[in-house]
């Protein structure tokens, strides 16, 4: 294989690392698993909502692989619904914390001066906070009072939309701080200057000239900050305060997991173990990345 | 260096300051006031009597001007009464605050005498099949969920082996052993979960530094390997490892209040989430300030660490 452009060496360091390569597929995999969770209920012929009070907390068994939960549902499909619900979260609010992040060092680092000295201290300030608490209580205020209508804060989906919004609020220091160094040694190189010379406005050379500069660093932050995201929200859910029943999602399939953990010890494994093989998969893949776009960091 | 400490304590006034509007501004977010509970505890209150308690307890006023009320009472030394305790709130924080440091403080030492040994052992074989196993656990540690962690603790150790109790925290007059039954599952999943992150500082930190050319001088004069590695290198491999410890132990404080309520440990952190999730105002506001105070205690400790180890780095000057 020759090698005569940036990216088919990236990709060529990529596929030593055997892990992140597992971990991809492996990702992959779960990702049209749950994309197609419908199909595997009717394969399967359950139904991650149908309530089967005679058969609760069922062995798992031929009809139910993986067994039954307290109200007799489905533990496989539960499981598939869920992991839409936490991958989708993680992957959507990393996006989310990415974009923040992104502007904030971008501004920071391309202005400089003062409006970089607030950012910055801003920036500091926010990472400096006690994150689960300040989640906690960010995830308990009323919308109400916030002046959302009720119809949107009481309904169904709110959860959701929530959680993602509070981990992003939280969540974009680190790009910010990693964009904004890289913004300060790129906006002295010689492209930059050309572009000032032939008269480009500040946004277009911001965002059209350092920005493509700064995608592999910005897309290795990114991977691995979706696995403390999941970690984040299955936490959250597991306290009661991220995803509501009846959706639901990995985190909060473990919320009842643990009062019936003289019953019923199996229901706490399955969700925990989902959320550990995916976490684990966007840290190896994240690893992966970062030693194939920046062959510096190598041992 | 005095000057630096003195600005960053200045700075972080000024952050915890501002956070303690923005902490009581969420918290009169939160669902219901206490009138509202006032209500729920007397069904003959009407709507009229709730709006004139309203009055009187100033909670119709702006949000500024409630801040203002709270904050020069709180800072004469009046910070309230918790609902839950039913005790001042400044008597309800204390014995949460000697239980987290009893507990922090053994899982902290836990993880940094397994992470110290075995990160140096990864980096002084690049590669090897230690140095991957290592990894691999470090990752796993940064991955697994706590409080899955400690329900897979909890079934093992409680529900089927019942070796070990599954939460609570040992009655005041226990001897040792009896504490310590109850410290030992939360210890270890505070502490399996912080190794794998200071493994990876660790390993991180010696690798650079057995890049150095005094590490290739003492190589060329002869010096033994494990010398080099556990004098030469250790030593100064710990001025970043040192930093990152103290910015996390004020991190942990936070970072326990699941494991903390999943055991029902009486620490911080489950003061805090109780407090919260039982509109427990007055309480709730200071645990969090607490919290904050502490982690940027921690932030501060980090820097002056730094600072102190490395007498090659020159601070004293406003930064840039």
């Amino acid at each position: 294989m020759t090698h005569n452009s940036p990216l088919s060496l990236a990709i060529c360091r990529f596929r030593k690392h055997q892990l992140a390569i597992a971990s991809l597929f492996l990702l992959l995999t779960m990702i049209l698993m749950v994309l197609f969770a419908p199909l595997f209920e009717r394969f399967l012929g359950v139904d991650a909502n149908a309530i089967d009070l005679f058969n609760r907390m069922g062995q798992p068994s031929a009809a139910h692989l993986l067994g039954t939960d307290e109200l007799g549902r489905d533990v496989l499909a539960r499981l598939l619904y869920g992991g839409r619900i936490s991958l989708a979260t993680g992957l959507i609010a990393a996006c989310i914390a990415a974009s923040i992040g992104t502007v904030v060092g971008l501004f920071a680092g391309y202005f400089g001066g003062k409006l970089d000295a607030l950012l910055m201290r801003f920036t500091d300030g926010v990472i400096a906070l006690p994150l689960l608490p300040l989640l906690i209580v960010l995830a308990a205020i009323d919308l109400v009072k916030l002046g959302v209508p009720e119809t949107i804060a009481q309904s169904e989906n709110i959860s959701f939309y929530r959680i993602i919004l509070i981990v992003a609020l939280v969540g974009w220091t680190t790009v910010a701080r990693l964009v904004r160094g890289a913004t300060l040694s790129f906006k002295e190189r010689e492209f930059v200057m050309a572009a000032i010379g032939v008269g480009a406005t500040h946004l277009h050379i911001m965002f059209r000239h350092i920005l493509p500069n700064l995608i592999s660093p910005v897309i290795v932050a990114v991977t691995l900050s979706v696995g403390n995201v999941i970690l984040l929200e299955s936490v959250l859910s597991f306290l009661g305060l991220g995803i509501q029943p009846p959706m639901p999602s990995w985190g909060n399939m473990l919320t009842n997991a643990q009062e019936l953990i003289w019953q019923a010890p199996l229901l706490a494994v399955f969700p925990g173990l989902m959320i550990f093989i995916t976490v684990i998969c966007f840290n190896f893949l994240g690893d992966g990345l970062q030693d194939a776009f920046d062959p510096k960091a190598e041992f | 260096m005095s000057r630096f400490i003195a600005w960053r304590l200045l700075q972080g006034l000024l952050v915890l300051f501002i956070m303690s509007f923005v902490i009581y501004a969420l918290i009169g977010l939160m669902p219901g006031d206490p009138i509202d509970l006032m209500i729920s505890s007397d069904p003959n209150m009407t709507a009229a009597d709730a709006a004139r308690l309203r009055s009187l307890y100033g909670l119709d006023l702006p949000i500024y001007e409630r801040y203002l009320n709270w904050i020069s009472t709180a800072l004469s030394g009046d910070l309230g009464y918790s609902r839950l305790f039913g005790q001042p709130v400044l008597q309800a924080l204390f014995p949460a605050l000697i239980n987290s440091v009893m507990l922090l403080g053994l899982a902290f030492t836990i993880s940094v005498c397994v992470a110290i040994p075995l990160g140096t052992l990864a980096a002084s074989r690049p590669r090897s099949f230690l140095d991957y196993s290592v990894n691999l656990a470090a990752f796993a540690g940064i991955s697994i969920p706590s409080f899955w962690l400690a329900l897979m603790l909890i079934i093992i150790f409680a529900v089927f082996l019942g070796w070990l109790p599954a939460g609570g925290i040992a009655p005041q007059n226990a001897n040792i052993i009896e504490t310590l039954k109850y410290m030992i599952l939360p210890a270890t999943t505070l502490s399996v979960v912080s190794i794998g992150s200071h493994i990876r500082y660790v390993r991180a930190a010696m690798i650079e530094v057995l890049r150095q050319d005094y590490i290739r001088t003492a190589k060329a004069k002869g010096a033994k390997n494990t010398r080099i590695i556990w004098k030469h290198a250790l030593r100064n491999a710990m001025i970043p490892v040192v930093t990152i410890l103290a910015l996390d132990f004020g991190y942990l404080f936070s970072g326990a209040l699941v494991t903390e309520t999943i055991y029902s440990w009486p620490g911080m952190g489950k003061l805090i989430f109780d407090s919260v999730m039982g509109n427990d105002f007055n309480l709730a506001l200071v645990a969090l300030l607490f919290a904050t105070a502490l982690t940027l205690t921690g932030n501060l400790l980090a820097d002056i660490c730094y600072a102190w180890l490395d007498p090659r780095i020159v601070i004293g000057q406003e930064p840039s």
